[in-house]
């Protein structure tokens, strides 16, 4: 199954065999969390687990990961992270300082997002499984008042905004690995980003249509999944999305392209028109917002397509990714 | 086919192989300049990188070059037009 | 990125594109051929069709060593795999190509040892680092990468690495040039020559295409503005009834080629008597293989392969597609059966490949056209 990458393949494993089995009926739009009625009040809820080989890489390790991706999923839906419950799927050997090293990481990772650890599970299993450390997460959170996601609210003339740089975390991964013997000067993006959300919802909030964070198979992948979700198309200016030197060049180098690639600590949002400035200033007033980016419209064509334009008017379409991004020479 | 990108040479480290060391923007990787023993580069200067081989060395020159035949691109045509809008065999110059 | 953005500087496009438009005869259909899958890419990934006028058309070569590589030749590769002693190693553009009991990356799902390497000397690294295991390197590539493996097999050689073999599948761009100007449905005014391999080869192997089929190459860099430049000059010779070979990529590509490069290869590779290329059918001397001094390191003396020759279904119609005879969505298989999710050919499967390059970055704009066209 080459389904690990996030994209086409995922999708129709989710889509096609997951949640038809569970939901009885046909697939809802699949947001990053759901939001459903508790004791007449509302409640988000999302789960996620997390694989990523090395365990540490610059700029963070799973364990961070694992809290910053979950309240990250929260947030894009529109709600505050308030509580995680974690599972640690261990494999047999794995060094104890390793473990704590995970341990503390989550809790300081916590401790930053303002989210409490409030239960979790253990489980060991034999040598050669699980790749040392797995870890699941399941989170909940409050929604935040006055903002709703929903990609049918979406319309033309509608605008994108990416909230920093993109490829920063895959391209940090893929280098670490070693396999590819290049060195940069990269880290993982990694971060909670809780609080931009909440900025964005307390000036733009009734201008906002829909957030995700543009994790396993990129912007490219979120933003098809949108496109397919509304049925329009998103048109994206080439030179406007923010991308580091180091992810260019290691991009050029590996024949990969930055919208294919993991990002850990940006997410995607799109806002009605009239609001886009405001949006956009108030994710530059942020610590760590600054890096926020209008990248791009809803158009009517080509309907249910991502396309990406050039200043000299070129243009292509960009769709989701098929596998892993796998560098390539030819 | 031939994915083959730009890169500057930081060090060069002599052996067999002899490997170089070149920055893509910010990335580093040390290739093997062996097809290149004929005319060795330096530090300072660019190769084209072809996995994890330097296959040429970049005229800077040339590429100088490049870049100034294109920006005359349309000039040669623009001073013809505006010649012929002088219209020597007919009565006043018409600039276009 | 020196070397990279000012060839892709937006104004200088836009004129440069201007200049094609007033050098073009309005009257005139044009049809020249990009060899290089490389080219292909190029020109999907930058828009350039967007940008040229509509009665240039662009034909896409059988530059793709993916593309032009038979099932039977993966299955081979995949069968060395099998043994639990070796460790297959290839570029990740080979990961996902099918063969007939599944891909490289398929058979990693299964339990094989399986790696991409971004470079031979990887592999050799790999082989140095595992002792206890048997490393081969499944070569592609025309002549720009050819010489990086013959290098590897040099030092393999020198070092005495015993552990380290590579099943060859490098093939030469001139036979394939002539396999298309041979092929009597075809019909080209000139050629975009393939940049990077002429690094190796030079220029002068070119020539018998201007002297005696009296077509105009130039061989072409890259980016937006190495490609528009080569059409203004293809367009400057066409206008003055010339047809010579032109470098555009002199900032890389010397005209007497790499001879150090060449020199590597003549003393590893030697030319097979034919080889089979996907789509084009059996074509003389345009293959490489390991010359008897490394039988060593050959992993077709090495290790026993099946050997057997798959023919593609005949519906496929990749060889046509290949050779510029039809564009990927005439194939009746072409988004139906063949999709790059279930690649049918080859030239679904390489993101160069002209059917997955059409299919990733034009197809849907070119149904909307036509259903707006319609409207």
């Amino acid at each position: 199954m080459a389904h690990g990458a996030g994209g086409k393949a995922s999708r129709k494993l989710v889509e096609g065999l997951i949640v038809p089995i569970l939901s009885g009926q046909a697939p809802p739009s699949l947001g990053d969390a759901a939001h459903v009625q508790f004791n007449g009040a509302s409640l988000a809820i999302t789960t996620d687990g997390f694989v990523v080989k090395p365990l540490q890489f610059p700029g963070g390790s799973i364990g961070e990961l694992a809290v910053n991706g979950t309240m990250n999923d929260l947030a894009v839906s529109g709600a505050r992270g308030q509580a995680l419950v974690v599972t640690f799927v261990l494999e047999e050997g794995l060094p104890t300082p390793v473990l704590e090293a995970e341990v503390r990481a989550m809790a300081e990772a916590a401790g930053r997002a303002g989210v409490s650890i409030v239960g979790g599970d253990t489980k060991v299993v034999e040598h050669g499984k699980a790749d040392k450390m797995y870890i699941t997460t399941t989170g909940i959170g409050a929604p935040l008042p006055g903002i709703t996601v929903d990609p049918a609210s979406v319309l033309p003339g509608d605008k994108v905004i990416v909230s920093g740089p993109i490829g920063d975390h895959g391209i940090t991964i893929l280098l670490a690995r070693g396999d590819l013997d290049f060195e940069a000067d990269l880290t993982s993006d990694t971060r909670c980003v809780l609080p931009l959300v909440e900025m964005l919802a307390a000036t733009a909030g009734p201008g906002i249509r829909w957030m995700r964070d543009p994790t396993r198979g990129g912007v490219a992948t979120s933003l098809n999944e949108l496109a397919r979700d509304c049925g329009l198309s998103i048109a994206l200016e080439e030179e406007l999305i923010p991308t580091r030197d180091t992810v260019r060049g290691a991009c050029e180098l590996l024949g990969l392209d930055p919208l294919h690639i993991a990002n850990e600590g940006q997410f995607l949002a799109v806002v009605a028109p009239e609001y886009a400035q405001t949006a956009l200033s108030a994710l530059h007033a942020v610590p760590g917002g600054e890096g926020a980016r209008l990248i791009g419209e809803v158009r009517e064509q080509p309907a249910a397509a991502v396309l990406v334009t050039t200043r000299y008017g070129g243009s292509r379409i960009i769709d989701m990714l098929v596998g892993d991004p796998l560098p390539r020479i030819c | 086919m031939c994915l083959a990108i730009p890169g500057k040479i930081v060090d060069v480290v002599k052996g067999t192989p002899t490997l170089g060391t070149v920055e893509v923007g910010g990335v580093r990787r040390k290739v093997d300049l062996g097809l290149l023993q004929d005319n060795m580069p330096a530090p300072g200067d660019w190769v084209l990188i072809h996995v994890g081989f330097a296959m040429s060395k970049i005229s800077e020159e040339d590429a100088l070059d490049q870049m100034r035949t294109l920006a005359m691109l349309g000039e040669a045509e623009q001073a013809m037009q505006e010649v012929r809008g002088y219209g020597l065999d007919e009565s006043p110059p018409q600039k276009t | 990125m020196r070397f990279v953005d000012e060839f892709r500087d937006p104004e200088i496009i836009q004129k440069t594109a201007e200049e094609i438009r007033r050098l073009v005869d309005p009257a005139r259909h044009y049809r020249f051929m990009e060899v290089c899958g490389g080219h292909t890419h190029a020109i999907y990934r930058f828009g350039l069709k967007d940008v040229l006028p509509s009665n240039i058309e662009l034909i896409h070569g059988p530059g793709c060593p993916v593309c032009v590589l038979p099932m039977g030749r993966i299955d081979d590769g995949l069968s060395i795999s099998k043994d639990p002693n070796v460790m297959f190693t290839a570029f990740g553009d080979m990961m996902r190509v099918p063969g007939t009991q599944g891909s490289p990356l398929e058979h990693k799902a299964g339990g094989a040892d399986v790696r991409i390497v971004y470079s031979p000397s990887d592999a050799l690294k790999l082989a140095r680092s595992h002792p206890e295991k048997h490393v081969m390197f499944f070569a592609i590539g025309f002549e720009t990468t050819a010489p990086s493996t013959a290098l590897t097999l040099m030092r393999a050689k020198a070092e005495g690495i015993r552990n380290f073999s590579v099943f060859c599948n490098h093939v030469t761009i001139i036979p394939a040039i002539r396999a298309i100007l041979d092929s009597p449905d075809m019909r080209l005014d000139a050629f975009i020559g393939p940049g990077h391999v002429s690094t190796v080869i030079g220029c002068r192997p070119y020539e018998w295409i201007a002297v005696n089929e009296h077509k105009p190459i130039v061989v072409s860099g890259f980016e937006p503005l190495d490609l528009l430049q080569s059409i203004v000059m293809i367009l400057l010779q066409l206008r003055a009834g010339e047809a010579r070979v032109e470098n555009q990529y002199k900032r890389v590509v010397p005209w007497e080629g790499n001879k150090a490069a060449l020199r590597a290869m003549a003393e590893v590779f030697e030319l097979r008597p034919y080889f089979e290329w996907r789509g084009l059918g059996f074509i003389s001397q345009s293959a490489l293989r390991l010359r008897d001094a490394y039988a060593e390191w050959d992993a077709e003396r090495r290790f026993a392969v099946p050997g057997v020759r798959v023919t593609d279904p005949r519906a496929a119609q990749c060889g046509e597609v290949l050779k510029g005879v039809l564009k990927p969505a005439q194939c009746k298989l072409f988004g139906h059966e063949c999709t790059p999710e279930h690649p049918i050919g080859a030239l679904m499967v390489s993101t160069e490949g002209s059917c997955a390059a059409y299919h990733n970055y034009e197809h849907r704009k070119e149904l909307v056209k036509s259903i707006q066209s319609a409207a």
